[in-house]
């Protein structure tokens, strides 16, 4: 295992466009942490930090880290649909195999770095929070802190799931920039089906839960946003806007499925391919 | 003799077309094998199959004893198909590291087979800025990371200028004569020839010929002629029972023999018969026509 990360490693890491988006895809996160954690001076008339908002508070902040976090994997995506893209495009993944690197090898030193970045990944937001809670969150008691690390979790698996569909979608196409459109498309395609369901039920509410097992939903759904979430907290009797923004094991077993056929299925794409 | 790679009944097919059609040979330790055969004959196929990048429709293959998975296998093989592949963005040292990685060879063995192909000193440049030569070189530098059992090389001179196919010659004969297998596919007859002691002549797929290559076609070979007294040679020739076919070209006779005949012993049967030479040669086909006669005749 450890071999085949190695290999994969040296190929991004000499490789400087995706060296460079992979320092961006981890630093960007935390730009915009410690941005937020800053006091903004409005010219002397007043003063917005929102650390005082709240929203730094545990364990609320375990959701709204993640949550921002997430948004900034799509520049790992790209660097996974581009390091499957490159091997086609340099012939390198023929030469790979005839070098003696299996079928089976070549998809798990892919899927074994995406796991290994969404590991750092996780780690490097895992301790960003915990100090930044420490330092703003008015309740440091242990069983308050470590309420809702499950986030961190779903924060995990929903970047392997996302990566992992990327890596399906790079092996089915080939080529880098088709594969971020396929993406798209897929997006879009939720949505259609999402609506035509709708139209046919006439539930949204049977729609809405369908959807939520369809690939990029079901990894949306892992962390939902927190903005209702912050509302809330400042307007407790507000009942008619609750919702359910808890990390449940059904979301993280569908996201883990996916995860799972993609992987699978890219592999199959591999075996039946004349390269 | 050793086995190295045995092909049982192997058949491609793409869609429609049959590529590889029921081919079976045999490679053995220590020989240089050729595969020989126009463009789309199914070389490429065939090695593409045994190097586990092209899938089989039936048939089977071998590396070995057979008792190892061929990307196991694939790890004492130095394979170079069509164009050299690596990374661009590497140096020639970075690639090479990598292909280590992949057949659990240790680094040491960079240097010095960067040294055989005469890289050493543009090993820190990036594989980008090679030219087509120095890139083919570099693939041979590779495939032979991990000294490897046999050699696999299909069309490795392609599109290299007259200095190029020369020094990758030069680089397959020493190979050569220090004992690895090498196994040869192109479809250029002379680079054949000089470099090979057996080939597989492949047509649409299908095997014509596998030997030895002195004994590809059963052919005792023939003499050129010219003599003063032309008729009078003309109806020895006829009269003689070594004698096949004569070729009438002019003043230039060519008579194919059936028998095994020396040219001397010829000369002086000439002699008896009261004819005087002015040109004797005994020479044997060419690979050239011996391919062209194979698949001619099928």
């Amino acid at each position: 295992m450890l071999r085949l990360i190695q290999l994969e490693l040296q190929k991004l890491w000499l490789n400087k466009a995706s060296k460079v988006l992979i320092i961006i895809s981890f630093i960007l996160p935390f730009t915009v942490l410690i941005l937020s954690s800053i006091k903004i001076n409005f010219f002397g008339f007043f003063t917005l930090e929102l650390g005082e908002l709240g929203i730094f508070n545990f364990p609320v902040i375990w959701h709204i880290t993640t949550f921002f976090a997430s948004q900034f994997k799509f520049f790992f995506a790209i660097v996974v649909v581009s390091m499957i893209g490159n091997e086609y495009s340099n012939k390198t993944l023929k030469q790979n195999l005839i070098d003696g690197l299996s079928k089976k090898e070549f998809i798990l030193s892919k899927f074994y770095t995406i796991v290994f970045f969404s590991l750092c990944a996780t780690i490097l937001i895992g301790l960003a929070t915990f100090f930044i809670g420490l330092y703003y969150s008015s309740y440091t008691e242990a069983s308050i802190i470590f309420r809702e690390v499950e986030f961190l979790l779903a924060y995990f698996v929903k970047l392997v799931g996302f990566f992992s569909l990327c890596l399906f979608l790079g092996m089915l196409v080939k080529r880098s920039a088709f594969a971020l459109g396929f993406l798209f498309i897929l997006y879009i395609l939720e949505w259609i089906i999402f609506g035509l369901l709708s139209w046919q039920t006439n539930s949204m509410d049977l729609a809405f839960n369908i959807k939520r097992f369809f690939p990029l939903e079901s990894m949306y759904k892992l962390i939902d946003e927190p903005f209702r979430r912050i509302v809330m907290t400042k307007f407790p009797d507000k009942a008619d806007i609750a919702y359910d923004y808890a990390v449940h094991w059904y979301e993280i077993a569908i996201v883990l499925g996916w995860s799972a056929i993609f992987i699978f299925l890219s592999y199959q794409l591999l075996k039946k391919r004349d390269l | 003799m050793e086995p190295i790679l045995t092909i049982n009944n192997l058949t491609k097919k793409f869609g429609h077309l049959t590529a590889v059609k029921d081919l079976s040979f045999t490679i053995n330790k220590g020989n240089v094998y050729g595969i020989l055969g126009p463009n789309g004959s199914g070389k490429s196929t065939t090695l593409g199959i045994v190097l586990n990048v092209v899938n089989k429709t039936q048939g089977d293959f071998h590396w070995f004893d057979g008792n190892i998975t061929t990307h196991n296998a694939l790890k004492q093989v130095g394979a170079i198909i069509e164009r050299p592949n690596f990374y661009p963005y590497m140096t020639a040292e970075q690639n090479l590291k990598l292909v280590c990685r992949i057949k659990g060879v240790d680094h040491s063995k960079i240097e010095e087979k960067l040294a055989v192909v005469g890289l050493l000193d543009r090993k820190t440049h990036k594989f980008r800025t090679y030219s087509l030569g120095m890139k083919q070189r570099l693939a041979i530098a590779s495939a032979l990371l991990n000294d490897p059992e046999i050699l696999i090389l299909d069309e490795p001179t392609n599109g290299l200028d007259p200095q190029g196919i020369h020094q990758i010659r030069e680089i397959i004969k020493d190979i050569a004569a220090k004992g690895t297998t090498i196994l040869l596919a192109s479809h250029l007859l002379d680079e054949v020839e000089k470099v090979c002691s057996h080939v597989v002549v492949l047509r649409k797929g299908e095997k014509l010929y596998s030997g030895r290559v002195d004994e590809m076609i059963s052919s005792h070979g023939f003499f050129e002629l010219k003599a003063e007294k032309h008729q009078e040679l003309l109806d020895v020739l006829e009269s003689h029972s070594n004698i096949g076919k004569v070729k009438i070209e002019g003043e230039l006779i060519t008579a194919f023999l059936n028998e095994p005949m020396s040219a001397s012993d010829f000369n002086k049967l000439m002699f008896e018969k009261g004819i005087f030479l002015s040109h004797l040669v005994k020479r044997k086909e060419s690979l050239e026509e011996q391919f062209l006669q194979l698949t001619d005749n099928q």
